[in-house]
């Protein structure tokens, strides 16, 4: 399993997540969790991924998801997640 | 499992407090290049350079691009070239056409700077290490991405003055040669004591012979993070202070290890060290003297920035130790002044002198350095501040350097800009009593005491 976290922080408009869920569907992405809070009204939303199934490049994925936030007026941003893993775990 | 409270603290260090990887340094040993045919050498340090080189910015990118934090430069350290090029250069105009040759290929392969036009001389020097040594002015002139280093002490061996001597006047010879650039290649220039045969961070990366073929070393960074840190813990007592500075290092250097790591597998090249730096950059909020400040101290330079200093390097050094499997280069807080707004900020109050910068290198990982200097300071001066410097090096056992920029045609009170990540520096004034007599004196100052410990 290749684990990706993908952020998703900016103001709160309808249809982030599905967008988001859509584009994931249509790569091959499966989603394994999903945590989310609107913090004085700006959307912030973390997804853990499995990217083991996506055919394209990881940097594909990088680039289109940040055209797609540019869309959606949201900052979206994927990154694997050995960062995280080796910053807050010893 | 990472929760968003993690993630979200990651991406404000990248964010909003400039963490970043410095650099990745691939470090290429050029001694299977060596021949006795100056056009030969040449051909063969290019081609080695380009082929081990080649893919390394496009990694780096791929690299930043998955994780999502910047790599901010690519570079390469290659052998010390006066043992490269001691069977071929018998001029000094020979040497030079091997900082071409390298100039040459480390645009091609897009690296912002390649390290190694190096001697290493801390006991005594060969015809080539002079040779070298005195091409250095020129070579530093004719090239963009050059940057020269010159080991000139250690604890084992002492501190070689004729060397000290002769780098005061090379250091003024370079800023005479770059000055319609305000002296800019005293920039690219060097010299160290207890010289690390892997640090990654210029000028004064060199690949040591002691290395493998190829090595790639990482510089971490992130001096905001540990001062955004910082800033929740004022009032607090020194083990509270003590305990955040480790916890952020250990994150930081982590950081590193993981882009280390990637970039040997994805290069194929095996990963030497993580050097566990606090490296700051002009942009506001990346300075090592704000961490002084947050520490408690109204500008650094202060009454008690050394012990302050002190505090921080060593902090760095135990969080950073355990989040890597090997550390090395320099490790520590860098304390240059043209490439950290705090520390320009004190030295134009008035608080930051010269010599509370040497007392500062003492405790500091490594020297004075991006120092402007007025241009009209003798060469004598320069290496006398270079001699103590060594000294402080060689007693100490620890790595100390000297990066000096006398700016030719300007004076105390006026300003340099050398762009970039090098900054800009009030130039600072310079103890006007002479030391000639000593510089003059010749010969090697012998190692101290405790270095023998056989």
């Amino acid at each position: 399993m290749k684990r990706t976290i993908i952020t998703v922080v900016g103001k709160d408009t309808i249809g982030i997540i599905a967008k988001v869920c859509t584009y994931l569907a249509e790569n091959g992405i499966n989603i394994l969790d999903i945590s989310q809070t609107i913090v004085q009204g700006y959307f912030n939303m973390m997804m853990i991924v499995d990217t083991s199934t996506m055919a394209k490049p990881f940097g594909d994925m990088v680039d289109e998801m940040t055209a797609l936030g540019e869309e959606t007026g949201v900052q979206i941003k994927c990154q694997k997640e050995e960062i995280f893993d080796k910053m807050h775990r010893i | 499992m990472i929760n968003i409270y993690e993630v979200t603290e990651t991406n404000k260090m990248i964010a909003e407090e400039n963490l970043d990887v410095r650099t990745i340094t691939l470090g290429i040993s050029l001694l299977d290049c060596i021949d006795s045919d100056l056009q030969r050498l040449n051909d063969k340090i290019y081609a080695k350079i380009y082929e081990a080189a080649k893919d390394l910015v496009k990694t780096g990118e791929e690299i930043s691009r998955e994780f999502g934090i910047p790599i901010v430069n690519k570079r390469i350290s290659v052998t010390p070239i006066a043992l490269v090029g001691g069977a071929a250069c018998r001029t000094e105009e020979d040497f030079v056409t091997v900082a071409l040759t390298l100039d040459r290929v480390a645009k091609e392969v897009g690296v912002n700077f390649i390290g190694g036009y190096s001697a290493l001389v801390s006991k005594g020097m060969t015809p080539a290490d002079e040779l070298l040594i005195r091409s250095i002015p020129r070579a530093l002139s004719g090239t963009e991405r050059v940057c020269s280093s010159v080991n000139l002490g250690s604890t084992r061996t002492g501190i070689n003055m004729d060397a000290v001597k002769l780098m005061g006047e090379i250091i003024r010879s370079t800023a005479e040669y770059t000055k319609e650039n305000d002296s800019l290649g005293c920039a690219k220039l060097v010299v160290f004591c207890n010289a690390p045969d892997d640090n990654p961070f210029m000028a004064g990366a060199f690949h040591g012979v002691t290395e493998a073929d190829k090595v790639i070393n990482v510089g971490v960074s992130g001096p905001g993070v540990v001062k955004t840190a910082l800033e929740k813990v004022r009032g607090e007592n020194f083990e509270v202070l003590c305990e955040t500075i480790k916890k952020t290092a250990f994150k930081v250097t982590r950081v590193g290890q993981l882009v280390a790591q990637e970039a040997s597998a994805m290069l194929g090249v095996p990963f030497g060290i993580v050097d566990l730096s606090l490296a700051p950059t002009p942009a506001v909020g990346d300075s090592v003297a704000d961490i002084l400040c947050e520490i408690g101290l109204e500008y650094a330079g202060a009454p008690g920035t050394t012990a302050a200093l002190a505090l921080l390097n060593d902090q760095v050094k135990k969080g950073g130790v355990m989040a890597s499997s090997y550390v090395g280069g320099l490790s520590g807080a860098f304390i240059p002044v043209s490439e950290d707004q705090g520390m320009i900020n004190a030295v134009q109050a008035g608080a930051l002198t010269l010599e509370k910068l040497e007392a500062m290198t003492c405790v500091c990982s490594v020297g004075l350095d991006m120092i402007a200097i007025p241009g009209d300071t003798k060469a004598t001066t320069i290496s006398g501040i270079i001699a103590d410097e060594m000294a402080i090096g060689m007693v100490n056992q620890k790595t100390t350097a000297v990066r000096i920029i006398p700016v030719i045609g300007k004076g105390v009170g006026e300003t340099v800009e050398f762009g970039g990540l090098l900054g800009y520096a009030p130039i600072m004034p310079v103890n006007r009593f002479a030391c000639d007599a000593f510089i003059n004196r010749g010969g090697r100052i012998p190692a101290p005491i405790h270095s023998f410990k056989n």
